[in-house]
């Protein structure tokens, strides 16, 4: 059996590995979102948070771009209110708004003969078609993740891009360490999902992040 | 199970002695054909034969049983008999001081549960004994240093330092028609069978700690413990290049692994990644993986990626530029000083550029002067060296078109072909002092192999390929590795 974290609690955990994310606020009504958008500053984006929650965006769970502080009353009212019995503790989660052309994928999947892997990939709503993406077998090092990098067909997306900087590659690096640093730390994780980590300024950036555990911890090791 | 010890595969791969159990009279049996090719192809150890009615088979007196013959003279039993006798048979051997098992049998893992029950046992009773044990269902094993070839379909290919390891009989017996046709030749060869007790893994692992071998080149469908199998790989590599090719990459030949060999489909995508990581050179093809590995075993390895294309014509030097383009290498700009030092040899035509193309500009000494001016220069990491053989294909042609000897024609045709000889012994001689990688490609290699041209490039002990793509795609595998060993140290 396996189950999911919140997006905040996936977060929280992976967050001291080194994973970049944004500043966010976890609040429990929607006061409590006005506020924390009013410190965060405008645009931001709320997001219902909540352990059972895995696919946010297929249910219109998220609302990107809200430019006022009525605009995150309203739909911190409409998220709770699209809460299911299911869904268990729910709250709505406020991030700033980050614009940008680039996706890439990032994450960890089991894999029955390998076991735990890294992934990287371009990401967006072509990626399956592109499928564009590199794998190496937990733990990596710095020369591994480089390595996928450079293997991406995509280059040019690693390059200035539409007005962008060039990608932060170190950064990028990191991320990639990072993560399978939290896999060998952290007991138990079968996989990871940070979709999508942007590219911001330059620097990569996971605004989602779904860490799902073996229900019993002795699973993940087999 | 504990892996096998060295002594054991000195046991397999350099017996002092063997023994084909399961002899036949019949040539069209594996029986009598592995006892063929083991006495036929010069192995300097004794053979003997075990045979029901003991009859005497291509001049040897076989037995009944294998205790009766002599002790401490065998070490290697090849196995023809049938499933149900090979329990009985590893106990009869290992009383002979026999410690090693090539199985050639049928009839185990591959043939439904009861096979699978027999492989097992078999397996329990030759890990008990000491025994190493190949196979089952094998097709032989090759290892040149001893002129052993103890096999069935395959041919004998030259020696050489190329380490054979293959989930495939067949895919042995492909190899090692391509070290015949090439002359880059053969360590060892084995051909895994159901890999009931040694996995390619442990063969490779072998090859890794063996003298003869400086390159291991395997055929892998699937591996039962994928993580146990890139930590083998990782061990390989770090002490010599490692070329795999993987049959069952996509879902249609994934398909056709699973009946083969029984091999869980995959995600290739994780194979890739972790052999990537592992430093193995992954093939996509039959005469990449060859290829590869030949040019690991006869070439020094390049220290960096940019590379000069040297041609004696333009379209040839063209398409290698694309090839370059297309994989991990770089023609390297031209160096001024090297622009220079080349000026001095060719009329103005010559392409001053790279590829170097010298433009039908060269006299009787230019090829072999210029190169060694490109291989030189301290900025070149290695040549690909085109259009050997067109003047030996010119004397081809006056051989045959009914006016030689006369008119001059016998003069012209030896200097062609002296010409082409002597530019092929120059790329393998400077390639050697430089230590630097010169790769020579032509058609003529395949359509005209008997062309003195590659014919001497053989001679030279390296591979003469058949395309500049197919050259430039080697190379780049030998950088891949160079970059890794250089990476990571």
């Amino acid at each position: 059996m396996q189950r999911t974290l919140s997006e905040a609690a996936s977060k929280a955990m992976l967050a001291p590995h080194g994973v970049p994310f944004l500043a966010e606020t976890l609040a429990p009504d929607a006061a409590g979102a006005v506020a924390a958008a009013n410190a965060l500053g405008y645009p931001v984006v709320a997001k219902l948070n909540g352990e059972a929650i895995a696919h946010k965006t297929e249910r219109g769970l998220v609302r990107l771009g809200l430019e006022t502080a009525e605009q995150v009353q309203q739909a911190a009212v409409d998220l709770l209110g699209a809460a299911r019995p299911e869904d268990g503790e729910v709250q709505v989660l406020i991030a700033p708004m980050v614009r940008s052309n680039r996706e890439f994928i990032c994450g960890i999947s089991t894999d029955p003969q390998f076991g735990p892997t890294v992934l990287v990939g371009v990401g967006g709503i072509l990626a399956e078609a592109i499928a564009d993406v590199s794998i190496r077998l937990v733990p990596i090092s710095r020369v591994d993740a480089e390595d996928m990098l450079d293997e991406l067909r995509a280059q040019p997306l690693l390059g200035p891009f539409r007005g962008e900087p060039e990608v932060d590659r170190s950064a990028l690096v990191g991320l990639l360490v990072a993560l399978s640093n939290a896999v060998q730390a952290e007991p138990g994780i079968v996989s990871i999902d940070l979709n999508p980590v942007l590219i911001h300024n330059g620097s990569p950036v996971a605004v989602d992040a779904l860490v799902e555990l073996a229900e019993d911890k002795q699973e993940a090791k087999q | 199970m504990s892996p096998p010890t060295t002594k054991q595969f000195k046991a397999l791969f350099d017996p002092r002695g063997v023994v084909v159990a399961g002899a036949s009279t019949h040539p069209g049996k594996f029986g009598f054909v592995s006892l063929h090719n083991l006495l036929a192809s010069g192995y300097e150890g004794r053979v003997f034969a075990t045979n029901r009615d003991g009859a005497e088979i291509l001049g040897v007196q076989s037995v009944a049983e294998v205790s009766d013959l002599p002790d401490g003279q065998i070490d290697l039993v090849f196995v023809c008999t049938p499933a149900a006798a090979n329990v009985d048979l590893l106990r009869q051997c290992a009383a002979k001081g026999i410690t090693a098992a090539f199985v050639t049998s049928a009839g185990y893992a591959e043939a439904g549960d009861e096979g699978a029950a027999a492989q097992a046992e078999l397996v329990a009773v030759a890990e008990e004994l000491g025994i190493l044990l190949a196979g089952p269902n094998g097709q032989g094993v090759v290892s040149t240093p001893s002129s052993l070839y103890a096999q069935i379909v395959a041919p004998n290919p030259p020696p050489g330092s190329i380490g054979v390891a293959s989930q495939s009989g067949n895919l042995v017996s492909t190899f090692l028609n391509l070290s015949r046709h090439s002359g880059v030749g053969i360590s060892r060869a084995v051909s895994a069978g159901n890999a009931a007790a040694v996995g390619i893994a442990d063969y490779l692992n072998f090859y890794a700690e063996d003298p003869a071998t400086s390159v291991g080149l395997a055929y892998v469908e699937g591996v039962a413990d994928g993580r146990a199998f890139f930590e083998a790989a990782k061990a390989v590599t770090a002490r010599l290049p490692l070329v795999i090719l993987k049959g069952g990459a996509t879902a249609e030949g994934a398909r056709a692994a699973a009946s083969h060999t029984g091999s869980l489909a995959s995600d290739d995508r994780v194979f890739g990644g972790a052999m990537a990581q592992a430093g193995v050179v992954r093939a996509a093809n039959v005469e990449e993986a060859f290829e590869a590995a030949a040019t690991f075993a006869t070439q020094p390895l390049p220290t960096g990626n940019q590379v000069v294309v040297m041609t004696t014509a333009g379209g040839w030097g063209v398409v290698a530029a694309d090839a370059i383009h297309h994989s991990n290498l770089e023609l390297l700009p031209l160096p001024a000083g090297l622009l220079a030092q080349i000026d001095t040899k060719l009329p103005p035509r010559w392409s001053r550029n790279n590829p170097v193309d010298l433009a039908g500009g060269e006299t009787r000494d230019t090829i072999p002067e210029v190169m060694e001016m490109i291989a030189s220069h301290p900025e070149v990491n290695a040549i690909v060296y085109l259009g050997l053989g067109i003047q030996s294909n010119q004397a081809r042609m006056m051989r045959e078109g009914g006016y030689f000897p006369d008119h001059g024609l016998d003069r012209i045709v030896s200097y062609h072909e002296r010409q082409d000889q002597r530019f092929a012994t120059a790329a393998a001689e400077i390639s050697a002092s430089t230590g630097k990688p010169i790769l020579t490609a032509t058609e003529l290699a395949v359509a005209d192999s008997a062309n003195p041209g590659p014919a001497a490039v053989r001679a030279s002990g390296r591979l003469c390929y058949p395309s500049a793509n197919r050259a430039v795609v080697a190379l780049g595998h030998l950088w891949r590795y160079a970059r890794f060993c250089q990476r990571r140290s």
